[in-house]
């Protein structure tokens, strides 16, 4: 029954979006408010139809029910609970319904605060529906979720057991609110095209939204480097994965726009730019998911290979970007011009900013994309691996970071860089100090891990100093802590990336039980391996014993699983953090009465993370900062200023 | 022409200028650091130079699998055509199997045995590396059972 109420409420959410697609563009025009009044109620009743497919689905993986096709290919009586759940997004069918569920939820609350007046948001629902009904349309045509087997098999197929993990739990809804929330930033773009309003007000509605993306997709690409990092048991955090490109792209954007916004909100700077980026980040968010969702890439993210679904979303691809381009060249140019600024100013820095995150986009993008477009017309299978990203991506971030530190002590229209260097004086010495010691003391002697870390410490430092010299910490607005969090977290985050990649230590031996091994100063002692049941697989389970200059500090186990429900194994690392290092072992095959321990000292790495969060920390204070300051009128603001 | 417009094409200039020299930094970090794929078949028939990196891929042989002292294992990539052997030290990847896709990453040396710094198998039972189908396809020893995912 479940299948069938799931299957009808995504028709209905079909038929709904695309009167909400009509009822809303036809909204733009002036003077149609009761066609502005249907876009609102359908996209509320396209969130409730969504949310009943969405939780149908739920149910059917919860009650394991094997008669739906999808359930009987990723789900199993014997898993937890928890995993029964995130199997729901946990293949191609339902992350579609996902995406779908997460596109309503924007759709409804756009329509719910009717930022930036009724026509405005009518013009930008209307685009939503547009988006709804494709991707509803590739659902039902491509990808039911809720297709049936009969008869019904008695047990299902199992999940991915790398997917069984309480971090990639998150991952992926996280991330989906952050690639379906530039749907919103673009749709506000598009309205603005299409009505002619893009002015500081379009700015101002489409903020909170862009924001609240950036948000998700920062703790989303956070949260999957870590998995990575502990689960695949390579002890890295970045692979340059087309997969992880595929987010790292409208990010870049996503992070160009938000700044570029906050010229055009001030002084309708950059007008047509903020809209350009907004159409690009969606856009990128788009290509994301027809690279990871169309088969193109192998990658544990590639459920599907069907050729169909790869075409039905490539023809959405190039109809949405392309009609979104088309709006952009014909009416931009009618867009007025903000207001001039001076070379030292505040428009100045995020002008670079933009520049140097939209470079930093476009080599990933070539990155990513040269293998796939040289396979399409050579044959030829080639890979580009972290060296090219090294020399092309990394050296835009050296500038962009150096600048960084600019940007909030710079008046708008007019300001002076000599006195904002005057300023950050004290970081420019905490940064040199940094370098010194960095130099002096860590081995090897290495220029490069002093210049990251002098950065580092420029860009925290930096912060710092920013919000002391404004005045008293308790009376300053939210967006003075908004850049001094964000800022200080690209800063963190460079010193653990910094750090794990220069200082590494790696050990990889063959241990006997009561045999030892030493790793940058502790001694692995490997004192036997049993067998232990899980859930729904058996591991085997070492004890490690760790000594620390003779003292025993800490028993470790890292696990290799076998999931006899999926045929599959897993390693499952042991990490002990101490928060500025840490100690990580994977445990390896078993070989001649001995098994293959390989372990890591990986100093800051905990960092790489912190710093994400932080960031997300200071994406969060600038929203609260513009919810609450919404009721203030704009003069006041101007005058605050 | 007026300054506004003089600006204007300063501005120009400049972005064209910036566009030139990015474009040859990135085709230049291209051109050196793409790594090609070949199949044990290319591998015998292009001759490739000891020491350049590249990625292999096919399927490992049958009964090819031998462990060397402490954690180095050796076994044999086959497309079913041309057989290289592969020398790595490190932890396999948990799907590696005899009979199974795997791709490695590394350089032959002089003796002709490919030295891998990294090994990859597939990600689970369904699913065999897209590279790998392409150059068992190309060898004539595709399956049709055999699933590709």
């Amino acid at each position: 029954m479940t299948g069938e109420i799931g299957q009808l409420a995504l028709c209905l959410a079909l038929a709904l979006s695309a009167v909400m697609a009509v009822a809303g563009l036809l909204g733009a025009r002036a003077n149609a408010g009761q066609s502005r009044a249907v876009a609102s109620s359908t996209a509320m009743g396209l969130l409730v139809f969504v949310a009943l497919a969405f939780g149908s689905l739920i149910y059917a993986f919860v009650t394991s029910d094997f008669s739906i096709a999808t359930v009987y290919q990723n789900s199993h009586t014997l898993k937890p609970l928890i995993y029964k759940i995130t199997g729901v997004w946990g293949n191609h069918e339902g992350s579609m319904v996902l995406w779908v569920f997460v596109l309503a939820i924007y759709s409804g609350i756009m329509a719910f605060a009717q930022r930036g007046g009724e026509r405005l948001t009518s013009a930008a629902l209307g685009v939503q529906g547009l988006l709804a009904f494709a991707f509803l349309l590739f659902i039902l045509f491509t990808s039911n979720p809720f297709l049936r087997l009969d008869p019904p098999p008695f047990e299902g197929l199992g999940l991915n057991p790398l997917l069984q993990d309480p971090g990639l739990a998150m991952h992926p809804p996280m991330l989906y609110v952050g690639y379906v929330g530039l749907s919103a930033s673009f749709s506000y773009s598009a309205a603005a095209l299409i009505t002619g309003e893009a002015n500081a007000a379009w700015a101002r509605a489409a903020r909170p939204f862009m924001l609240f993306a950036w948000i998700a997709l920062t703790l989303g690409i956070t949260l999957g480097s870590w998995w990575a990092y502990y689960v695949l048991g390579w002890g890295g955090f970045w692979f340059w994965d087309p997969v992880e490109n595929a987010a790292l792209m409208p990010w870049l954007i996503a992070t160009a726009l938000l700044h570029s916004a906050l010229a055009t909100e001030r002084t309708g700077a950059f007008r047509s730019w903020t809209l350009l980026l907004a159409i690009l980040g969606f856009s990128l968010s788009l290509i994301g998911t027809f690279l990871v969702r169309s088969g193109v890439l192998s990658s544990v993210h590639a459920f599907a290979n069907d050729p169909e679904r790869g075409v039905f979303i490539l023809g959405m691809l190039v109809t949405a970007i392309g009609s979104a381009l088309a709006l952009f060249a014909w009416r931009a140019p009618q867009l007025q011009s903000g207001t001039a600024f001076d070379i030292a100013s505040k428009e100045t820095t995020l002008l670079l900013n933009n520049v140097l995150l939209s470079a930093a986009a476009a080599t990933v993008f070539i990155g990513t994309l040269y293998p796939l477009l040289l396979d399409a017309l050579t044959g030829e299978k080639i890979s580009v691996g972290p060296p090219y990203f090294a020399l092309t991506f990394a050296p835009l971030f050296v500038v962009l970071i150096l600048l960084v530190p600019f940007g909030p002590r710079l008046g708008w229209r007019k300001g002076d860089w000599r006195e904002a260097l005057l300023v950050l004086r004290p970081a420019l010495g905490v940064a040199a100090v940094a370098a010194v010691l960095v130099f002096a003391i860590a081995t090897p002697h290495s220029l490069v891990a002093a210049g990251a870390f002098a950065l580092a410490a420029w860009t925290i430092a930096a912060a710092i100093v920013d919000l002391v010299r404004r005045g008293d910490l308790r009376a300053l607005p939210a967006s003075a802590y908004a850049s001094a969090l964000a800022h200080a977290g690209l800063g963190i985050t460079l010193m653990g990336i910094a750090g794990t990649t220069m200082w590494r230590s790696e050990g990889l031996e063959l241990l006997k039980p009561g045999q030892t091994m030493p790793i940058a100063g502790y001694t692995l002692r490997l004192d036997g391996v049993e067998m232990v049941q899980g859930p729904n697989y058996e591991a085997e389970r070492a004890d490690i014993a760790v000594f620390s200059n003779g003292r025993a500090i800490a028993v470790m186990h890292p696990e290799k699983r076998d999931y006899p429900a999926e045929g599959q194994a897993t390693t499952d690392t042991a990490i002990r953090t101490t928060g500025f290092s840490d100690l990580y072992l994977a445990l390896g095959d078993q070989r001649d009465g001995g098994w293959v321990l390989r372990a890591y000292v990986s100093p800051l790495a905990p960092f790489i993370w912190f710093g994400g969060v932080f960031m997300a920390l200071g994406g969060l204070a600038s929203l609260w900062g513009r919810l609450r300051r919404r009721a203030v009128p704009l003069e006041q603001l101007a005058a605050a200023e | 022409m007026n300054p506004r417009k003089r600006r204007r094409l300063y501005f120009a200039v400049a972005l064209v200028l910036a566009g030139v020299g990015g474009a040859v930094l990135v085709l230049g970090a291209l051109k050196d650091n793409v790594l090609y794929f070949y199949s044990p078949s290319d591998v015998a028939k292009h001759h490739v130079a000891a020491g350049t990196a590249f990625r292999i891929g096919g399927l490992v042989e049958k009964g090819s699998v031998s462990h060397g002292a402490g954690a180095e294992v050796r076994f044999v990539v086959t497309d079913g055509n041309a057989q290289v052997p592969v020398a790595f030290k490190g932890v396999l990847p948990d799907l590696f199997r005899e009979g199974q896709g795997v791709i490695a990453m590394g350089a032959l040396d002089r003796s002709g045995v490919f030295d891998a710094s990294e090994v990859l198998a597939k990600h689970d039972e369904k699913y065999m590396p897209p590279e790998v189908v392409a150059a068992l396809k190309k060898s004539g020893h595709w399956q049709e059972g055999q699933k590709p995912q």
